[in-house]
C-alpha cells in the first residue's frame, strides 16, 4: 500500500472507533466535553515544577480508553507522532533553568529537567484526552457539543466543512498520488514541478467542488444560515459521569495523592 | 394550477466564457410524467438542470415552475417545488452524518424539530437507508450515498424529483435498487443520463437534446428505438436492444 493511503486509512480509523457502543459512546456528548475541558484545565493549572499531584490524573484517559474500548496502542502511536513539536519546548527547560531541585541517589535533578518531565506529562495527559474525546464521541458529535454550549454556530459549521471535505480532500489527493505513481516507475522523487502541478490541480479540484456544494445547499433552502438539530439529551448517566469525574479532578488537584500513597505504603 | 408542471418556453443560456448551452430550447413537462433527457456530452443537459431550479437562470425565455415563472424573487419557491439530486453525492452529501444531511432541506423548510425527525426517518425508509442514520457520509458505498441524496430530496417532499446521471458509478445490483425505487415515486420525474437502459425503464417520455435544443420529443419506446435519430444525435442504442 501507498503511505498516502495509509495515513488516509489512519485518519479512518480515528473515525471508526468513534461509532462503536460503549458507555462512554452513548454518554452526551456535551458532558464529555465539558469534562475533558475541565479535565485539561485542572491539569494546565499546576505549578511548573509539579510531577506527584499530576499522577492521579492518568486514571481519567485509562478510564475512558478501558470503557470505550480505544486501544491504548493507537493513542501511544498518536501521541508519539505529536510528541516531537513538545518536547523541542520542553528540552530548553534544562538549559536555561540548572538549579538543582532533587537528589535521587546521588543523581541530581535541576528544576529544567523537573518542569520538562511535568511538561511531558501535561502533554500525554491533556492530548490522550483529547483524543480519547473525539474517538469516544466523534467529531460531528464534538462540533454539535460545541454549539449546544454556545460556541458560534459559523465557527461550527466550518468545523463540520472541514471534517467532511477532509475525506473527500485526501481520497481526490490519493487519486492523483495513485495516478503519478502509475507512471513514474518507482522513482521516489517526482521533482518540484510534478509536486507544484499536484498542489494547482488540487486547488482547481477543490474551487470546482465548492461551487457544487453551495449549487447543491441552495437547491435545499440554504439562505446563509445553517440550521441544526438539536438531538442530544442529558440523562441521569451523564450526570453521575460528570459529577463523578469533576469531583475526583478537583480532590486531584487539592491533594497529592501520589504522596499520601507513597506515604501509606512506606 | 398544479404545482408538478416545468415549461420551458424558447430558454436561451450562454457561459461567460461564450459557449451557447441552450439555443431556444422549449418543452412542457405535467403532473406524474417520468422524462428522460438525453443527448451527447456538451448537448446542455446538465444546464437544463441547473435552470430548473434556478441555480442559472435563462437570459432570454421564460420558465415557469407550477404556477411561478422563475425569477431571483421565486427562486427560494420553485426550490420548495424542484429537488434535485446532482451527480456526484460527494457534491450533495456535505453535512457531517446521514441524518443531518437528509434534515438539512426540512430544516431549511421553517418546519419543527419533532416534524424534521419524522421525516427524515420516514425518508430514509423509503430508501431503505434508515440503519446508516447516524454514519459519516464517506463511510457509505456508492450506492448506499446515492440513496441518501434521494432520501435527502424526498424528505423535503418536493412535488418534482430532478436527477442528473443517477445511475453513476453505481453497480448493477444498486442500480437495479435505483430503478426500482424510482418507479415506486409518484412524483413529476426529470432524469438526465447517458444510461438509456435507465430511461427505457423508468420514463415513459424522453427529450433528446442536441447543439441546447429539442432534438425530439416522444415515448421513450419511439424514440431510444430509432437508430437513424440516435445517430445523429451521438447516441446509440440501449444495450438491452442492442445485438438483437
Amino acid at each position: 500500500m501507498l503511505n498516502f493511503d495509509k495515513e488516509y486509512f489512519n485518519i479512518g480509523y480515528l473515525d471508526t472507533l468513534a461509532y462503536k457502543n460503549t458507555f462512554v459512546h452513548r454518554l452526551d456528548p456535551r458532558v464529555k466535553l465539558v469534562t475533558t475541558i475541565v479535565f485539561v484545565f485542572m491539569v494546565v493549572s499546576f505549578p511548573k515544577y509539579e510531577l506527584s499531584k499530576l499522577i492521579p490524573f492518568f486514571i481519567f484517559p485509562v478510564f475512558m480508553s478501558a470503557a470505550g474500548e480505544i486501544p491504548a496502542r493507537f493513542i501511544l502511536k498518536k501521541l508519539l507522532f505529536v510528541s516531537p513539536f513538545v518536547f523541542f519546548v520542553a528540552i530548553f527547560n534544562p538549559v536555561f533553568d540548572t538549579a538543582a531541585m532533587y537528589n535521587l541517589y546521588g543523581i541530581k535533578f535541576s528544576g529544567g529537567w523537573v518542569s520538562c518531565i511535568s511538561i511531558m506529562i501535561r502533554f500525554t495527559l491533556t492530548i490522550s484526552s483529547a483524543l480519547l474525546l473525539v474517538a469516544t464521541t466523534s467529531f460531528p458529535g464534538v462540533c454539535r457539543a460545541l454549539e449546544r454550549l454556545y460556541v458560534p454556530k459559523v465557527f461550527v459549521v466550518q468545523l463540520f466543512f472541514l471534517y467532511r471535505y477532509l475525506f473527500v480532500l485526501a481520497e481526490e489527493t490519493m487519486r492523483i498520488v495513485r495516478a503519478i505513481n502509475m507512471r513514474t516507475f518507482g522513482r521516489k522523487k517526482y521533482g518540484l514541478k510534478i509536486f507544484i502541478s499536484t498542489i494547482g490541480l488540487l486547488f482547481m479540484k477543490t474551487v470546482e467542488r465548492s461551487e457544487r456544494i453551495y449549487h447543491s445547499m441552495c437547491s435545499r433552502g440554504f439562505n446563509g444560515e445553517i440550521r441544526l438539530l438539536k438531538m442530544d439529551k442529558t440523562g441521569f448517566a451523564d450526570i453521575v459521569f460528570a459529577v463523578t469525574a469533576i469531583a475526583l479532578f478537583i480532590i486531584f488537584r487539592r491533594y497529592d495523592i501520589a504522596r499520601i500513597l507513597g506515604e501509606l505504603a512506606l | 394550477m398544479s404545482h408538478h408542471i416545468i415549461d420551458f418556453k424558447d430558454v436561451h443560456f450562454t457561459y461567460p466564457d461564450g459557449t451557447k448551452a441552450l439555443d431556444g430550447i422549449s418543452f412542457r413537462i405535467t403532473h406524474g410524467e417520468s422524462v428522460g433527457i438525453v443527448g451527447a456530452n456538451g448537448a446542455g443537459k446538465s444546464t437544463l438542470i441547473s435552470h430548473m431550479n434556478g441555480y442559472l437562470l435563462p437570459a432570454k425565455g421564460t420558465i415557469i415552475i407550477g404556477d411561478m415563472h422563475l425569477n431571483k424573487s421565486t427562486i427560494n419557491n420553485a426550490r420548495k417545488t424542484v429537488g434535485v439530486v446532482f451527480q456526484n453525492p460527494d457534491d450533495q452529501l456535505f453535512m457531517p452524518t446521514v441524518f443531518d444531511d437528509v434534515a438539512f432541506g426540512p430544516l431549511n423548510l421553517g418546519m419543527t424539530e419533532e416534524r424534521v425527525v419524522e421525516r427524515s426517518n420516514e425518508a430514509l425508509n423509503t430508501v431503505g437507508c434508515s440503519h446508516l442514520k447516524d454514519k459519516p457520509p464517506h463511510h457509505l458505498s456508492m450506492g448506499q450515498k446515492r440513496a441518501v441524496t434521494i432520501a435527502g430530496v424526498i424528505a423535503m417532499q418536493s412535488d418534482i424529483l430532478v436527477m442528473d446521471e443517477p445511475a453513476a458509478s453505481l453497480d448493477p445490483k444498486s442500480r437495479r435498487q435505483l430503478i426500482n425505487l424510482l418507479k415506486e415515486f409518484r412524483h413529476t420525474k426529470i432524469i438526465a443520463s447517458h444510461d438509456l437502459d435507465l430511461i427505457m425503464d423508468v420514463c415513459e417520455r424522453c427529450l433528446v437534446i442536441s447543439d441546447g435544443k429539442v432534438a425530439a420529443d416522444g415515448a421513450t419506446g419511439e424514440l431510444l428505438t430509432n437508430e437513424q435519430l440516435l445517430e445523429e444525435n451521438n447516441l446509440e442504442l440501449p444495450l438491452s436492444l442492442q445485438n438483437r
